[in-house]
């Protein structure tokens, strides 16, 4: 058991000490400023050319999000197309695999463009090489850097002075997609294939194994793919079982590099924040306040899986290692909670474990994790979620000590707080409302066949499923059956809603905040950076989630713990 | 127009550079790297029989057997059971395998099965089990190879794989191929 505390502690570590230099890089590729990656200049400035782009264009909020919507409706419209017809294309599909059905595509498609990445299908049976490079590993670059430009948007709208326009999203999202996700994903994958994940374009190999079964085995270009995949906060697996599976996680290393990764970007961005703004105390203050979060529950999560499932103890199994249904030997149920949480933490989705055979409470860190979902949260969204709850935390603060709200140095109205507490109601609000849908639904037809489990864990499965679609995040209760007509479009609606409003939102508020004029610190000015302000921000996110949410859980995992 | 010719223009290049370039330059690489970019695969006779890190079904006595799978060690079908912690399923079926366990390992006791060998995997084809869940088979194989315990033994004590970090495993497929050749050089 000590390796595997061993193993947790190094990676919370090496995220820390890697995410800060990457955050001060990340600053400078948003400002504009020399990076070594400039080498990649001649490819955007072409890349800009040719589209028509003015990429020194600078645009108020308004436009910039027309150009986020109009790009990621191309997305949209290529992936659904994709999907649906291809079983037409004539390369890359050696596996002969179909065409989707439309509800699934419509479900796939949207759930990528939105860096959900959640998956009805299968990598194995269910999609092309030709899908899996040109329309998931895309998705995961483009997805991923859509949010990160709406961040660096955000930045820039809290850096102005006095002026309307915020940056230029085209710019922002061709660089971070070059100097940012790409050379990052070229490390990954060259580590990953160096370990073992296949990267060929032969299909699935027959063979007899020692004892004399005959056997499929599902190969493929994965390497490339699983890279993104962990560092875009997707988590739309090559293989079904996702990083649980060999070829997609090999081993303890693999699994090192990409649990780190998971957090890599999210964490870099909050640094990112300080070092944007110059105000490197209060970056650092908000990462303690996620961390000091991140860190609590996720411990929960690892004791309550390393603990190990009473009701096996009952049966006279001793569990040496801990809860070990829906685990990987090589990574034991220490290292298995600990990705559980991250991936749950940041909006990533992808599992190294079965989370639907987590122990009931481990399985609600899981929950409230993506409750909250900005505890690092999404790349770029995750911050931007962060900021509402600023907002609504700035504006609690200033009623306490009856002075006008300010957020570096701009004034907080009524305008701003409107937005922001709609944006932040809107997530409790998909939820709730769609599971309370879907177990009426369950609770008068009994033959829906949509659960694996009765009871309190089969509303988890639904609850996690919604709670996943609207929190962007991707992973699964898998013993939902979820691809059917009504889960594929109900959460296709709730990721599009999920995803797109809670950008828009934010980055208008950014637009307002841009345009008010600068008011310069004073005695008088509440300080962000000071552990009083950060106590009520905690308390803000807490009593907020759990307000929302604590009803739900309660009829879930809690009264699943009680009852065992 | 210029709507679309932005956006098209932008999402075609965009393709090009991270959807085909980006996994093709990977590829690459991978070409000086055959054994691993093939997933490592595991030859025998000329013949490919297996993947090293990819599990397979043993059911005879004398294969180190690896953990339940929910599909059978079906890698094109790859699953988990799914099952939450208190469903009744779940509670049966490590009864009945630790059951079938105890019967077909004579003078093993109840609390000495180890878990993994009556749960399942994440990916329904891990490749490993516990050093507890290969030593406490190791009766059974002598038994059914007529060979000394011990030198069952002293062949699973050099595949267990004890790491700094993260658990300590054994690799089935390589123990068990180990232990052919085993009886062979007797």
């Amino acid at each position: 058991m000590t390796s595997e505390i061993l193993g947790i502690v190094v990676i919370l570590l090496l995220m820390i000490v890697l995410s800060y230099p990457l955050g001060k890089y990340i600053s400078k590729v948003f400002k504009g400023e020399k990076v070594w990656t400039d080498f990649f200049a001649p490819v955007e400035n072409f890349i800009f050319k040719l589209s028509g782009i003015d990429p020194n264009k600078e645009m108020d909020w308004k436009e910039n999000m027309k150009a986020l919507l109009k790009l990621n409706l191309v997305f949209f419209i290529w992936a659904f197309v994709i999907f649906l017809i291809q079983d037409k294309i004539p390369i890359w599909n050696p596996a002969g695999i179909a065409g989707m059905e439309p509800s699934l595509a419509f479900n796939t498609a949207v759930s990528f463009i939105s860096n959900t990445n959640i998956q009805h299908y299968s990598g194995e049976t269910g999609l092309s090489y030709f899908s899996q490079l040109l329309v998931v590993c895309y998705m995961q670059f483009v997805s991923a850097a859509t949010g990160i430009a709406a961040l660096a948007l955000i930045y820039k709208g809290l850096a102005q002075k006095k002026a309307s326009d915020i940056g230029n999203f085209y710019n922002l999202f061709l660089k971070t997609n070059t100097r940012i996700l790409l050379p990052l994903s070229v490390l990954v994958a060259v580590i990953l294939l160096l370990n073992g994940t296949p990267d060929t374009f032969k299909g699935p190999q027959t063979i007899k194994t020692l004892q004399g079964d005959t056997v499929t085995v599902a190969l493929g270009p994965a390497a490339p793919v699983i890279a993104i995949k962990q560092l875009g906060t997707n988590g739309g697996g090559f293989f079904g079982p996702n990083s649980a599976h060999p070829f997609e996680n090999p081993n303890y290393f693999t699994n090192i590099v990409e649990n780190v990764d998971i957090l890599l970007i999210p964490m870099a961005l909050v640094f990112a924040f300080g070092f944007y703004l110059n105000k490197k105390r209060l970056g650092i203050m908000i990462f303690i306040v996620m961390t000091v979060l991140y860190v609590s529950f996720t411990a929960a999560a690892v004791k309550f899986e390393v603990d190990g499932n009473p009701l096996i103890k009952k049966i006279g199994i001793e569990q040496a290692t801990g809860n070990m249904e829906g685990k990987e030997v090589r990574f034991g149920p220490a290292a298995s909670a600990f990705w559980a949480s991250s991936t749950t933490v940041t909006s990533n989705g992808s599992s190294n474990s079965n989370h639907d055979s987590q122990t009931p409470l481990a399985g609600a860190v899981d929950l409230i994790n993506m409750m909250v979902n900005s505890i690092f949260g999404g790349v770029g969204v995750g911050f931007i979620n962060f900021f509402m709850f600023l907002i609504i935390a700035v504006f609690i603060a200033g009623l306490m000590v009856g002075r006008t709200p300010e957020f570096l140095g701009k004034k907080i109205e009524a305008k701003e707080v409107k937005v922001a507490a709609l944006i932040i109601l809107l997530h409790p609000f998909l939820i709730l409302v769609s599971t309370a849908i879907s177990s009426y639904i369950a609770s008068i037809n009994a033959h829906t066949g949509w659960l694996t489990n009765p009871s309190y864990h089969g509303f988890s499965e639904m609850l996690y499923e919604f709670t996943s679609a609207s929190a962007n995040n991707g992973s699964e209760f898998t013993g939902l059956n979820a691809n059917v007509p009504f889960w594929n479009i109900m959460d296709g609606v709730i990721m599009l809603v999920g995803r797109f409003l809670p950008i828009i939102g934010p980055v208008a508020i950014a637009g307002s905040l841009a345009e008010k004029k600068y008011i310069p610190e004073s005695e008088g000015t509440l300080k962000l950076d000071s552990y009083a302000f950060g106590i009520v921000l905690l308390a803000v996110i807490v009593v907020i989630s759990a307000l929302s949410f604590f009803p739900a859980l309660a009829v879930g995992p809690i009264a699943e713990y009680f009852s065992i | 127009m210029k709507f679309l010719r932005t956006n098209l223009v932008l999402v075609v290049l965009t393709l090009l550079l991270f959807g085909v370039i980006y996994p093709l330059f990977i590829w690459g690489i991978g070409l000086f790297f055959p054994y691993q970019a093939e997933g490592q695969p595991v030859i025998k006779n000329g013949q490919v029989i297996g993947y090293k890190n990819i599990g397979q079904n043993f059911t005879e006595a004398k294969y180190f057997w690896g953990r339940p799978s929910a599909c059978d060690y079906n890698p094109i079908n790859a699953v988990p059971t799914n099952l939450g912690p208190a469903n009744p399923a779940l509670l049966r079926s490590i009864q009945q395998r630790a059951d079938k366990f105890l019967k077909q390992n004579p003078g093993i006791k109840k609390s000495e099965i180890p878990s993994d060998l009556v749960t399942s995997s994440a990916s329904g084809i891990d490749p490993d089990i516990s050093p507890e869940a290969a030593l406490v088979q190791i009766p059974r194989i002598a038994k059914s190879r007529g060979i000394d315990q011990s030198s069952v033994k002293e062949l699973t004590q050099e595949f267990i794989v004890k790491p700094v970090l993260g658990p300590a495993h054994v690799n089935v497929l390589k123990l068990n191929l180990a232990l052919d050749n085993l009886i062979k050089k007797d």
